[in-house]
């Protein structure tokens, strides 16, 4: 039973084929995203001085484009450059996450 | 007949201490536990929690202002809650969801009405102080297509007056509400770009508001009978490129000591002092470590605390008025969020959201004083603020 389990985690299911940063530093960037991100876009990400985050505001972007602008902001708005912090595929996986709701 | 008229006496005498406990307000506060939509009820003689309330909703982003009894706060959330707080028997007294989203609010000079300023639906919202009804709307339409923009920077001007910047519209409005019914505005279009937030001077005559989009702030001089608004620290930048703010600076609270104004820069790491007295010159540009967020001073002048954006945000900095230079650094948690005075100025309360506490400092020797748990603790706010325009 238990080499099943592992057996099965081991398996690259859907989610393990996208790239996706380890577990750690997964809920660091969940983290990140409620609390500084939220300071402008709101804890649940409804909007503040920020649009909204949520998956209906984004739906017509594409993943690659929101991770662009998450890694180098929007020059001339208060949206600032994360990629000091935020890797590429850290990026990608977070639009992912965006597009798709990030339950509370 | 009288003997039981007697032991219902002595049972009420009984009774009464444990219903209504006697104590003033004076010494106390809220602390807004922002991602658990509660707040903590502190009182800072003995540095103690009374008691929590819950179910306010979203608090992240949440202010407070205070009735003039000091007894009840008004608690403005992000998701357009605004919830009525009774201090003493720490209990919601009225609530209304009145927005989507919001920003934070003012009380009147005469305490009866509450102005909400609001992103969504962009604009003000005014609310009879007693149960919350509402009694104005005031929709921050700036153009031909009835577009509306988010509201911020919302001050009481004393009298039923109020001052709001337009983030999107790049406007200052002026709304008095002598009338409730019927709010007079008046409008200041193209003061500069993305106001993000503002001020008013403990005497209510100068209102300032800060521009996101350019080098300088916007002030309107409230006591001229014809005011106009006019820049200072005019290109602050000297043209240079900006460096990235992860956290937008606050302007509200009392950044005034003495003749001297503290405001955060925008882009820099810098505190940007200008003196009232000549005519808002800049006097100095104090280094500090990080992208300045609040910079408050001390309600006797003497110093400003400043706090930070993220990802320097573990540290508070103290700026010595007199000499203008930083004569403290320190880290009293992670992750500092707002910094609270008692009335006087012998303690501050600081909180530190990532590591779940708030901290108290002794201003005069720089000690600590006492930890409180607190659950990611955001804004701090002492009834004291009840007494003083802008707050
Ligand atoms: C200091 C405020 C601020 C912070 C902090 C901030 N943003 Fe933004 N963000 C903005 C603003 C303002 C805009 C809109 C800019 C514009 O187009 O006018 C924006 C736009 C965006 C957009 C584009 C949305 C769209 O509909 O195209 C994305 C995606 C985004 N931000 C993600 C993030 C993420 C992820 C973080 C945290 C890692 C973050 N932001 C932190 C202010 C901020």
């Amino acid at each position: 039973m238990r080499e099943l389990l592992v057996l099965l985690l081991l398996l690259p299911g859907p989610a393990v084929a996208e790239e996706a940063p380890p577990a750690e530093r997964r809920t660091e960037l969940l983290y990140l995203l409620r609390q500084d991100c939220g300071s402008c876009h709101g804890m649940t990400l409804a909007g503040g001085l920020g649009p909204a985050l949520l998956p209906e505001a984004l739906s017509d972007r594409t993943v690659e484009g929101l991770a662009e602008v998450i890694r180098a902001g929007i020059p001339g708005t208060p949206m600032p450059p994360w990629g000091f912090e935020i890797t590429g595929e850290e990026a990608r996986w977070l639009a992912r996450k965006l597009k798709e709701g990030i339950p509370p | 007949m009288k003997a039981v008229l007697l032991a219902g006496g002595l049972l009420l005498a009984f009774l009464a201490p444990a219903a209504a406990q006697i104590r003033g307000t004076g010494d106390l506060g809220i602390v807004v536990e922002r991602a658990s939509g509660s707040v903590l009820i502190v009182e800072t003689t003995n540095r103690t929690v009374l008691s929590r309330v819950e179910g306010l909703g979203d608090l992240s982003h949440a202010s407070a202002v205070f009735g003039r009894d000091q007894r009840y706060a008004y608690i403005f959330g992000r998701d357009g809650g605004l919830t009525k707080l009774d201090l003493l028997r720490a209990e919601v007294a009225a609530r209304t969801l009145q927005a989507g989203n919001s920003i934070g609010g003012a009380i009147s000079a005469d305490g009866a009405l509450v102005a909400v300023a609001n992103y969504e639906p962009g604009g003000v919202r005014v609310f009879d102080s007693r149960d919350l009804a509402p009694v104005a709307d005031i929709p921050a339409i700036y153009a031909d297509d009835g577009a509306r923009s988010k509201v911020v920077g919302i001050e009481d001007l004393g009298g039923r007056r109020f001052a709001f910047s337009l983030y999107d519209g790049g406007q200052i409005w002026l709304a008095d509400l002598a009338d409730p019914e019927r709010p007079a505005i008046t409008r200041f279009p193209d003061i500069g770009r993305l106001p993000y937030d503002a001020l008013v001077t403990p005497d209510g005559r100068y209102y300032i508001a800060g521009l996101f989009g350019e080098d300088g702030l916007v002030l309107l001089d409230l006591w001229r009978p014809d005011p106009r608004p006019r820049r200072i620290l005019e290109g602050y930048g000297r043209g240079e490129q900006p460096l990235p703010v992860y956290k937008m600076p606050h302007l509200e609270g009392w950044s005034q000591a003495g003749d001297y104004l503290f405001l955060p820069a925008v882009g820099r790491h810098e505190l940007l002092v200008v003196d009232r007295r000549r005519d808002f010159a800049e006097v100095a540009r104090i280094p500090v470590q990080g992208q300045p967020v609040f910079a408050i001073a001390r309600p006797d002048g003497r110093q400003v605390w400043v706090n930070f954006a993220h990802p320097l945000n573990d540290t508070v900095q103290v700026v010595d008025v007199p000499s203008l230079e930083v004569v403290a650094t320190f880290s009293p948690g992670k992750a500092i969020l707002h910094m609270e005075f008692t009335p006087r100025g012998d303690q501050v309360w600081i909180s530190a959201r990532d590591s779940d506490r708030v901290v108290v400092y002794d201003t005069g020797t720089l000690e600590e004083l006492a930890r409180i748990e607190a659950r990611k603790p955001s804004g701090i706010f002492f009834t004291a603020r009840a007494n003083r325009i802008g707050f």
